[in-house]
């Protein structure tokens, strides 16, 4: 069982080499988060400019399965941080069960949001689409952005995904203590998980009614 | 190890009050202060997860410093766009 990972250059200690795996990772994070903040700051324009619209056209989305969906990732999280923590206390196996649990949550996710644009094209919410229609110009700009938004978190929920999946059918990922596969795997998706809680009350809580 | 697992699973257990909390005060009739509660409760649950499923607690001053840099730029980018947007009729008023 590799216990320790191999010293690469210019690394002269195993401490150096990892808190530079581990900066590299979390600066691609912060890119993707300013991404995302680029949507968001987008959002609060429109709020800004329009609350009384904004609020109304959120009221259109369905707010149980956004909520639902916010529990399901919080869920698979929670087993990301799991097979992290199994596989450096060298539990390998519980690791991988982890993974899975967290693929699988991952993919009800996906499931659940799929479920939900089916019923907003039954109801003609789909901007672009045949037989869209809506209450006014701040709508249309609503559900551009909640499709722009959601749509783009849905690929990095894919993403996540297909990097749990790598770490979950590698041995080699499982058995290394020094977690660096999942380690960064599970980061990637507490940060997918973490745009999805600011996504919910941007889009499915100004109007509950 | 088994204490590590616990203390995840209290932090999940946290998460969901903190879902179930936001949920009812989107109910309440609480006005202008609702996004505010919202998005309040939004980042109790981000620190959550930054600090213990993401482990920041045990890392560095170097990644702590790397991800408070992308914080710090969104926060400057939200109030630079909010303060034209919210000071706009102040000239046509």
């Amino acid at each position: 069982m590799p216990e320790q990972r191999a010293l690469h250059e210019p690394f002269h200690h195993p401490a150096r080499q990892r808190q530079a795996d581990r900066l590299g990772m979390i600066l691609f994070l912060a890119s993707e988060a300013m991404l995302f903040g680029g949507l968001f700051a987008a959002a609060m324009a429109l709020r800004l400019l329009y609350p009384a619209d904004y609020v109304a056209a959120s009221g259109h989305l369905k707010l149980w399965l956004g909520t639902a969906n916010t529990a399901i990732l919080l869920t698979s999280s929670l087993m990301a941080a799991v097979a992290v923590e199994t596989a450096r206390g060298g539990r390998p196996r519980l690791s991988g069960y982890a993974l899975v649990a967290a693929i699988l949550l991952g993919l009800l996710f996906l499931g659940i949001k799929g479920y939900e644009y089916g019923s907003e094209y039954r109801e003609g919410l789909i901007p672009g689409l045949h037989g869209a229609h809506f209450e006014g110009r701040v709508q249309h700009l609503f559900m551009n952005f909640y499709f722009v938004s959601t749509g783009l978190h849905a690929l990095h929920v894919i993403g996540g995904i297909a990097l749990l999946t790598i770490a979950a059918f590698s041995r080699a990922a499982r058995q290394d203590r020094t977690v660096l596969l999942i380690g960064n795997a599970a980061l990637y998706w507490h940060l997918v998980d973490i745009i999805w809680v600011f996504l919910y009350p941007t889009l499915y809580l100004p109007d509950v009614s | 190890m088994k204490g590590l697992l616990i203390q995840l699973g209290l932090v999940w257990v946290a998460l969901l009050i903190l879902l179930a909390a936001t949920v009812i005060a989107a109910h309440l009739p609480l006005g202008a202060a609702k996004p505010w509660i919202s998005y309040a409760i939004a980042f109790a649950k981000a620190a959550l997860i930054l600090w213990v499923f993401m482990e920041m607690r045990k890392e560095g001053a170097i990644a702590r410093l790397a991800m408070m840099a992308a914080m710090v730029w969104l926060i400057m980018m939200m109030t630079l766009s909010a303060s034209d947007y919210l000071t706009r009729g102040w000239l046509s008023g």
